[in-house]
């Protein structure tokens, strides 16, 4: 094994390890952390049903976004459809045989890379050109944006810009991520390109758990929208509390001993 | 003479105001513009010395608060946050996932009103997330101010005390957020972190204080209470001709009323008290207010103290045990509904001892219509023709709560009982009302006078979507279903050059138009 693709394993192996790790302890605190008060923002579902399109319509259109400001919607939409159909096309390296739908994606072309950039640049000039984005952004927001863009145009410019070299590399790369995940590394492939996109990836997968990329699994949780409005039909709760106080004869009690709350089992 | 330095304190350099107490609105032109930089209207800053008096040391110490802002008010802040991270998955979910796109930044009245950039829902959780990013997450601690994480300083701390006073806690952030992310949480767990620290509000935690002691935000005894229902009553007598009760403390009612005790004599809430009184008489349901139980109002929750909130809570079901009760109607109050309907069942429920054929709680309006509905009361509609009513939906009912069986019953019933009331509705901007409605501006405990220049600004997108309706169609009342929507607009209405009289409740409405007498 040379020493670059003993290199590149280990970057996966701990960039991989820090995803999964980091998004596992962060879905954990979300489930454990309790939601003692019915807060849906209504109107809202009186129906897990309900409940599940409303989320349905979120996760799939954006719609409340879409109500807010359609500039930002159509960046972000545009970005993220890129980005769904740009990882399903990525499908073909994690298969030594191609499955026939991923290959009719890659083969149809349908620029989605480019639409993924496009937004991407598109949201970063909003950032600076309304000044009220302006205001409140941070140096990471521009930062996070630069990564993705540069992780979209490196992967393009592997695609599109020199493509016999790219057509010959692709059985390479499968070699190379099959190895990886049979811990059995093959050689890693040296075109320039390639090794800086992967490297990038990697970088985003480690900063992933630690910054705003969190809202990916963070909006399941958000109680406005994943909440039943059922609060005459249903107790929510209830709570196992440290000092019951339910007749205004007791005296309050200091803050620090104050109520809350060990969730009683049943959560939703 | 040379003037002796004083070294100010910390509490009185977090608490220290410079409100522009000559503040007057903009001439009102039906349009609400979003400020913009380049004409010079966002001033970073323009409202940071907008704040309320500080409480005092009894009624901090009476709520069992510090009595004053904490010399180890640093570590006393992060760890209280680390608590309340622990405790609320609201909190701790929207300060890990704001992206910081900037839908929200238009939306809030405070800030379309003040110009003050920091007035953005985002920017306001931003003062909170970045105490949360340098003290608990590891990207704030290694990137620092690149990440948008700052320790907690005086300054920042001050401006804590005046931006979390700047949100009325109304939630319309949170109908334009991707994820729904609720700036009230975080401007009640800041709220919440700064009375742990002695940092208090006065007029909030005063009227706390007068619940717990007196029994209602007005500090009203049951001596004085009575004497006041005995007096409208003759009022009610005089000007119907009949004998409708204000029953108080009456064991075995039908009906247990709880209603905000402004509705005991404010103007024009109890015109909405009379409403009530009517109805039931002609319902021929019997009822009773309770001395035990004479707030609906709730403001443990703008503080986001879920052990006030109870505490205050409590006093239903001590009437309850008291009163026996079959039903237990809530009256027209935007906060105490939210409570009622989504809260009490959790803090004092459930509510077994009541009829389980209706609601409990239910709301006044829910009540009304049903009987109108059923033909069980009579309204002539002819008796409010002097009105073109709107409607203004208030916050916590629209965003935090329902009435009737589907969800935006809280739309359609106040409306559907405005109508079997009066000939002439018009709704406002459908930009403005139901679930995006603005806030009238005064809620979440920023009914004071201190701050009286923010409540204006807060209040203009509501104003500028009134003044169009009282252009293009004579609008002459805004009917209201809220206790501090009817204080704030009573103030308010007049600084833009409105009459006050166009404020009232819904129920004035009903008892203006109500039958009374022998059923048909």
């Amino acid at each position: 094994m040379t020493g670059l693709t003993l290199a590149f394993s280990l970057f996966f192996y701990v960039a991989i390890d820090v995803f999964l790790v980091g998004m596992m302890l962060k879905i954990w605190k979300y489930v454990s952390t309790p939601a003692p008060l019915k807060i849906p923002q209504t109107p809202a579902p009186k129906t897990a049903a309900g409940v599940g399109f409303r989320m349905f319509r979120e996760v799939v259109f954006f719609r409340a976004l879409f109500r807010s400001n359609k500039l930002i919607w159509v960046g972000g939409y545009a970005f993220h459809l890129g980005l769904l159909f740009v990882f399903a096309k990525h499908l073909r390296f994690f298969f030594p045989a191609t499955p026939a739908l991923v290959d009719t994606l890659v083969n149809i072309d349908l620029y989605t890379g480019f639409v993924m950039l496009a937004a991407l640049t598109f949201l970063f000039i909003l950032r600076l050109a309304i000044d009220r984005h302006k205001f409140i952004s941070v140096v990471n927001d521009y930062v996070l944006l630069g990564l993705l863009i540069a992780i979209a145009s490196t992967g393009l410019l592997s695609r599109f810009w020199d493509s016999s070299d790219t057509r010959a590399m692709v059985p390479h790369i499968k070699e190379f991520v099959g190895g990886l995940f049979s811990f059995s590394p093959g050689p890693v492939p040296t075109n320039k390109l390639f090794l800086i996109h992967f490297s990038l990836v990697m970088l985003l997968l480690i900063y992933f758990p630690f910054s705003k990329l969190v809202h990916s699994v963070g909006i399941f949780f958000s109680p406005t929208r994943n909440q039943i409005d059922n609060s005459r039909k249903k107790r929510w709760g209830p709570w196992t509390v440290k000092n019951p106080r339910h007749s205004r004869s007791q005296e309050p009690v200091p803050v620090s001993q104050s109520l809350m709350v060990s969730k009683e089992p049943s959560d939703s | 003479m040379a003037e002796p330095v004083v070294e100010k304190t910390p509490a009185e350099i977090v608490s220290e105001a410079h409100p522009n107490k000559d503040y007057h609105p903009p001439e009102l032109t039906g349009e609400i513009r979003t400020p913009v930089v380049e004409d010079g209207m966002i001033i970073k800053g323009v409202t940071s010395a907008v704040k309320p008096y500080m409480a005092k040391e009894n009624i901090q110490a009476q709520l069992g608060f510090p009595e004053t802002l904490v010399d180890n008010w640093e570590a006393a802040a992060v760890k209280k946050l680390g608590e309340l991270l622990e405790r609320y998955k609201s909190l701790q979910v929207y300060l890990d996932i704001c992206v910081r796109c900037g839908s929200c930044t238009d939306k809030c009245q405070f800030y379309l009103g003040s110009n003050d950039p920091n007035n953005m829902p985002v920017a306001r959780a931003e003062l909170l997330r970045k105490v949360y990013k340098r003290y608990f997450t590891t990207e704030g601690k290694l990137f620092g101010k690149m990440a948008g994480a700052q320790k907690l300083d005086l300054k920042l701390l001050g401006d804590w005390y005046a931006y979390f006073h700047q949100c009325s806690q109304c939630r319309r952030c949170s109908v334009f957020c991707p994820y729904g992310i609720d700036t009230a949480e975080i401007s009640m767990a800041a709220r919440e972190i700064m009375d742990s620290i002695g940092l208090g509000q006065k007029y909030v935690n005063e009227i706390l204080g007068k619940v717990h002691s007196v029994g209602n935000n007005l500090g009203m005894n049951p001596k004085a209470l009575a004497a006041t229902l005995e007096s409208t009553e003759e009022d009610l007598e005089e000007e119907t001709g009949q004998k409708i009760r204000l029953p108080l403390d009456e064991v075995g009612a039908e009906v247990l009323m709880v209603t905000p005790s402004a509705d005991f004599f404010a103007s024009p809430h109890v015109e909405s008290l009379l409403g009530y009184a009517k109805v039931f008489h002609q319902a021929g349901i019997s009822w009773t207010f309770s001395t035990a139980a004479s707030e609906a109002g709730n403001f443990g929750m703008f503080i986001g103290s879920y052990s006030q909130m109870q505490k205050v809570a409590s006093r239903v079901s001590d009437a309850i045990r008291e009163i026996k009760p079959k039903r237990l109607i809530v009256g027209e109050c935007g906060h105490a509904w939210r409570v009622a309907y989504s809260f009490w069942n959790t803090l004092i429920g459930p509510f077994d001892m009541l009829d389980p054929k209706y609601p409990s709680p239910q709301h006044i309006c829910e009540f009304t219509l049903d009987l109108v509905m059923r033909g069980a009361i009579k309204l002539d509609k002819s008796k409010n023709d002097d009105y073109v009513v709107t409607f203004h939906d208030s916050c916590n009912v629209a965003r935090g709560s329902a009435m009737g069986n589907e969800p935006g019953g809280q739309f359609t019933i106040p409306r559907a009982l405005i109508k079997s009331a009066c000939n002439r509705f018009v709704d406002m901007d459908p930009e403005t009302i139901c679930e995006k409605t603005f806030c009238c501006g005064g809620g979440g405990g920023l009914l004071s006078d201190e701050i009286m220049q923010i409540r204006i600004q807060g209040a203009m997108p509501r104003m500028q979507a009134l003044h169009k309706v009282v252009e293009s169609d004579g609008v002459n009342f805004m009917a209201l279903i809220c206790a501090i929507c009817k204080a704030q607009f009573t103030k308010i209405l007049p600084k833009y050059g409105m009459p006050v009289s166009m404020a009232g409740g819904v129920h004035q409405l009903v008892a203006n138009a109500i039958e009374l007498g022998a059923k048909a």
